[in-house]
């Protein structure tokens, strides 16, 4: 391989992209599922810029929309922060499993 | 073996590690760390590929803002029976299997793209300039529709989060 092309980022955000979702999947704490979601979230930003450099029309777009999921994601950690906090003072654990209250 | 290849395998290589061991690490502060390397090496591809300013938000915006807040969310609600929450073997198991049958489709899906992309276009990446003149002219709308986003969502956060006063207790 003497040159760098765009399959090793794909392959990157892949491996990056599935590290989340068995974060997601396997974690029990809700702030360990908060981790897997900012990972996927990195991993759609790696193949954004990655594309944003290789493809020649999408330079300036590949790099727009990558900020803009960065601010997202911002958002995104605070409100379920908050949301995760507010859960844990009301009933003092943060495991995803109990927070059954609406269960049919 | 020229300088990009050995920075990308030496920068790939910490970021993959450290993603697993966000996965795989039992205790949850020990995760919080891994994941702040696994975003330092995010921003270090982005430097890589020559997107100056979207590393330098990466490391701004994740790095010092939303891993700060992950870190508080875990102090706040660190106790040690959450700590370390333990889950079944066959929720692995199937976790997993479903996670490996994604990476290959999706690596498969990859060399397809990848195809006759192998190498970069000589012209360097639009910098901070050209972004801002696309902010404000093309990408006018997705902008100003984020910032008031991001407005609404940090005071939804704010109240959420907000200190509450419970009759009979003197927990925040």
């Amino acid at each position: 391989m003497a040159e760098l092309g765009l399959t090793p980022y794909l392959c990157l955000g892949a491996f990056l992209f599935c590290c989340g979702l068995l974060c997601i999947a396997t974690k029990r704490n809700a702030i360990g599922i908060l981790m897997g979601v900012e990972l996927v979230l990195n991993a759609a930003n790696v193949n954004f810029v990655a594309c944003a450099r290789y493809v020649p029309q999408f330079a300036l777009e590949g790099q727009v929309f990558a900020l803009l999921v960065i601010v997202l994601a911002a958002g995104e950690a605070a409100v379920a922060l908050a949301i995760i906090l507010n859960f844990y003072n009301n009933h003092s654990t943060v495991d995803v499993d109990k927070a059954d209250e609406l269960k049919g | 073996m020229n300088l990009d290849v050995v920075l990308f395998t030496a920068i790939a290589s910490t970021t993959a590690l450290s993603a697993l061991m966000v996965v795989f690490s039992r205790n949850i502060v020990r995760s919080a760390l891994w994941l702040l390397f696994t975003l330092i090496g995010v921003s270090l591809l982005y430097f890589l590929l020559g997107a100056e300013f979207v590393g330098a938000t990466q490391l701004i915006v994740y790095v010092g803002g939303t891993m700060v807040l992950v870190v508080f969310g875990v102090m706040l609600t660190a106790q040690q029976q959450f700590l370390k929450i333990r889950i079944r073997p066959q929720e692995w198991m199937v976790a997993s299997v479903l996670a490996g049958s994604l990476f290959v489709l999706l690596v498969t899906t990859s060399f397809h793209l990848g195809e006759g992309k192998t190498s970069p276009p000589t012209e360097p990446m639009p910098g901070t300039g050209p972004l801002g003149v696309g902010f404000l002219t093309k990408y006018l709308l997705p902008f100003e529709i984020i910032s008031v986003h991001l407005l609404v969502v940090l005071i939804g956060a704010a109240y959420l989060a907000r200190a509450k006063r419970r009759p009979g207790g003197n927990r925040g």
